[in-house]
């Protein structure tokens, strides 16, 4: 289905050997209640194969965030768990990367610097950090923008930063927060196939929360469907639409058409009730 | 929208608004232009004219006056000052990322800050004597509450999203403070120097009119009493100044070490 190829040999990690065929990431029963009494997530099970994108959408407040924060080790989880190549998640590790919703940038340190972040918290020496950054900045189509603070940026630029910030870490495994959530459509479809690009590029495993049924049918190669209260996993499909024939006929084809329109069948249900 | 000043015939009006320092400038000039026709009226005898004042202030510079004054005032000042602004951020960095000293240290800097100081200050007298030490313990009493408090507010209102970021991105305890809560804070936690700094000023000052008369106090003091009120307003003058001076020079610097996002191109 998936049309990345999956590496061959992988190394061996702390818990047993890694089978290629296993799920990076498993998501367990997850449940979370918030200080206060909001149930967040009531029982969340779904697998993330390795090497592979795999969206997360559901309508507002139904726990995306929550989730991906969750796998994150951002956020503790009430019940259930998270296990990431066999190892149930505790804390934030190097393994993944975070690119966030409100894009968390520091008004205060430049495109580069923001950029070079998670490089200079793990020590790496500065021209290193800055020249890998400055290879990222560049991928995101910032390179004009190197020195410029954030507030001097658009939305859709600042979450252009966050994703070079997420990328230049070289974590295996990157989440994404509605990362074009601001951006317009032409651009956000250019971000689309910069970000099919670059994952054909580098071997990584993605997750991407998004509003847009057609972006999670283009790009995904999974699509887990959440409902609201009590926020559980509807369904989790696989549209595997073949990239080859170019943007405009994929967005054409029956295929295509077809899977947006069963998932938009899928979420309406749950409006409805 | 410029067409209906225009109309009014506010030319000048729309130009000023485009250029503050004109704003500033007529502001100071307005104060100053008062001040010269209250003299000439005159308010009371105590009250001097501006160019009184002005010729005063010259010779006060050029006589050492001044430089002997300052010279005088400046020891507890900065010694005050420097004991804050080191003891008070970290007080501050400590409530504010602790909930237990936050209990512990809040409610004293909180109550300091509504008291009337110049009550205080004489009482000062009583444990620490007329020397030097009661006229720093005169400054820190009055400097440290804003500096305690604003560094307080500044760390604990870190944003919640870039102490998310931090975690996701690794940092230990250490650079997050460091690269993260300080630098967010820098803004309130400079803030609450400048404010301490203009205070550590007043309580210099109070304590050379209400403990020993030295530098500039002694100077108002001295020239009250001999009735030479354009020099003694000159006095009052050169504290307003040196203050503002110090208090501008403290934001460039803050604006070079933490904020540099905010410096004016
Ligand atoms: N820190 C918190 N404390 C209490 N409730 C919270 C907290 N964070 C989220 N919630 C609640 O949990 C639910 C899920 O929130 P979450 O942010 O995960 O939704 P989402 O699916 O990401 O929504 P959106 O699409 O709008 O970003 C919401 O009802 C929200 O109000
Ligand atoms: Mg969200």
């Amino acid at each position: 289905m998936t049309n990345r190829t999956s590496p061959t040999s992988e190394p061996t990690v702390p818990g047993g050997v890694r089978n290629p065929g296993d799920p990076a990431v498993r998501v367990v029963d997850l449940a979370k209640v918030f200080a206060g009494g909001v149930r967040a997530l009531d029982g969340v099970t779904f697998d993330i194969p390795r090497g592979e994108l795999t969206s997360i959408i559901g309508p507002s407040g139904c726990g995306k965030t929550t989730t991906l924060k969750i796998i994150a080790g951002l956020l503790d989880a009430t019940s259930g768990q998270v296990e990431i190549n066999g190892t149930p998640v505790t804390r934030p590790g190097p393994d993944r990367a975070f690119v966030f919703q409100d894009f968390a940038l520091m008004p205060w340190a430049t495109v580069l610097r923001n950029a070079a972040f998670g490089l200079e918290l793990r020590g790496v020496p500065r021209k290193e950090r800055e020249a890998t950054a400055r290879e990222y900045v560049a991928k995101v189509g910032l390179s004009r923008f190197e020195d410029a603070y954030p507030h001097q940026l658009s939305g859709g630029m600042r979450q252009r930063v966050g994703l070079a910030r997420a990328l230049a870490v070289d974590a295996e495994i990157l989440l994404m927060d509605e990362p074009f959530a601001s951006v317009d459509e032409q651009i956000r479809r250019k971000f689309q196939e910069d970000l099919l690009r670059l994952l054909s590029e580098e071997d990584k495993t993605v997750i991407f929360v998004t509003h847009s049924i057609e972006e999670a049918v283009y790009v995904s190669d999974q699509i887990v469907i959440m409902t609201r209260g009590p926020s559980q996993v509807s369904k989790v499909v696989r549209p595997g639409v073949d990239h080859s024939g170019g943007s405009g006929h994929i967005r054409r084809s029956p295929a295509y058409l077809d899977w947006v329109e069963r998932i938009w069948a899928e979420l309406q249900g749950y409006l409805e009730t | 929208m410029t067409g209906l000043i225009q109309v009014r015939g506010g030319r000048t009006v729309a130009k000023a608004v485009d250029r503050p320092w004109l704003l500033r400038a007529a502001s100071i000039a307005l104060v100053l232009g008062l001040w010269e026709w209250g003299g000439t009226i005159p308010v009371s005898i105590a009250f001097p004219k501006f160019s009184e004042t002005l010729a005063a202030f010259a010779g006060m510079i050029t006589d050492g006056t001044f430089a002997g004054a300052y010279a005088e005032t400046a020891g507890p000042l900065i010694v005050g000052v420097s004991l804050t602004a080191v003891g008070g951020v970290l007080a501050g960095l400590v409530m504010g990322l602790s909930s237990r000293t936050e209990w512990l240290g809040l409610p004293v800097f909180i109550v300091l800050q509504a008291s009337p100081s110049a009550a205080i200050i004489p009482l000062i007298t009583f444990i620490y004597g007329i020397g030097f030490t009661a006229k720093v313990f005169a400054v820190v009493l009055l400097s440290a509450p804003v500096i305690v408090l604003n560094s307080y507010r500044g760390i604990a209102n870190t944003p919640r999203s870039l102490l998310e970021m931090g975690d996701a991105f690794l940092a230990g305890r250490f650079k997050r403070i460091v690269k993260i809560v300080i630098p967010a804070g820098s803004g309130l936690i400079f803030a609450g120097l400048r404010l301490g700094l203009a205070q550590g000023f007043t309580g210099a000052v109070l304590a050379e009119l209400l403990i020993t008369p030295t530098g500039v106090g002694d100077l108002i003091t001295f020239y009250r009493s001999v009735a030479d009120y354009p020099r003694m307003f000159a006095s009052i003058l050169s504290i307003i100044l040196v203050a503002s001076v110090s208090v501008t020079l403290l934001q460039r610097l803050e604006q070079r070490l933490f904020r540099p996002e905010m410096r004016p191109a």
